[in-house]
């Protein structure tokens, strides 16, 4: 979800959803696997109840989404001080990079880098094979490191002087 | 014996389960032998692991403030 109001009404939805539904749990799966299971149900139908034109792309599988993505910008990052993470624009710089995702690459990004799920958790909230799931990252996560590469705005191939184009 | 070469495109594709460790390892071997030589890729591999360290940290996304008690509100409302 882009919008913060829906994201909220979504979890908040999932979990008022679980909590009614506790009794089905069977703990074939670790709670918080069922929990997330319904939130990403409850997002996809929100989406396509709000955005009927989207409905491809969410389950869709786009070959171009899947291709191979090769990189352009080979700016190599200089170490990055976790304590600019305390800067609000540093982190609405990732988060804007993540959003600017598609949805399918977006929520294995999340799933892993950010909950830091196991793969066959994340297969089971997903329900596609660990070959996509694995397939969807790699790109993800490139594509994620070219948009927020230092080098990106155009600085180091016009011979310009580095101006910091990046918070970092 | 030789370690027999990779190329650039092959490294991207594989840089991802690299960083899981989730290759082979005779694939990691000529990986690394790449990464020695080329520095495009090693910075397509250190932008990687930036990525993963920024996404994964707490701080990029938390909660709305008030969000705990607006869903302990509608708890308490639920039928």
């Amino acid at each position: 979800m882009k919008n913060p109001a829906d994201a909220e009404e979504v979890a908040q939805e999932a979990v008022l959803k679980a909590f009614s539904n506790l009794c089905r749990f069977r703990a074939e799966s670790k709670f918080s696997t069922w929990l997330l299971q319904i939130t990403y149900n409850e997002a996809r139908m929100k989406i396509r109840k709000d955005r009927r034109h989207l409905y491809e792309s969410i389950d869709g599988q786009s070959e171009n989404e899947n291709g191979d993505f090769w990189p352009t910008d080979y700016a190599d990052w200089r170490p990055i001080p976790s304590e600019l993470l305390e800067q609000k624009e540093v982190r609405k710089a990732i988060q804007d990079a993540i959003n600017s995702l598609s949805p399918n690459h977006r929520e294995v990004l999340v799933l892993r880098d950010l909950q830091h799920l196991s793969m066959k958790e994340i297969t089971t909230i997903l329900g596609i094979s660990e070959a996509s799931v694995k397939c969807r990252l790699q790109r993800a996560r490139l594509v994620l490191r070219e948009s927020l590469a230092p080098g990106l705005d155009g600085f180091w191939g016009r011979g310009e002087p580095y101006r910091k184009v990046r918070p970092w | 014996m030789a370690i027999v070469e990779i190329s650039c495109v092959e490294v991207w594709r594989e840089i991802s389960n690299y960083v899981e460790s989730d290759i082979s390892a005779e694939l990691r071997e000529r990986m690394n032998a790449h990464f020695k030589t080329c520095a495009h890729c090693t910075a397509i591999l250190n932008g990687t692991r930036n990525v993963i360290e920024l996404v994964g940290d707490g701080r990029v996304f938390q909660l709305p403030e008030g969000f705990s008690t607006r869903l302990y509100q509608k708890l308490q409302k639920r039928p």
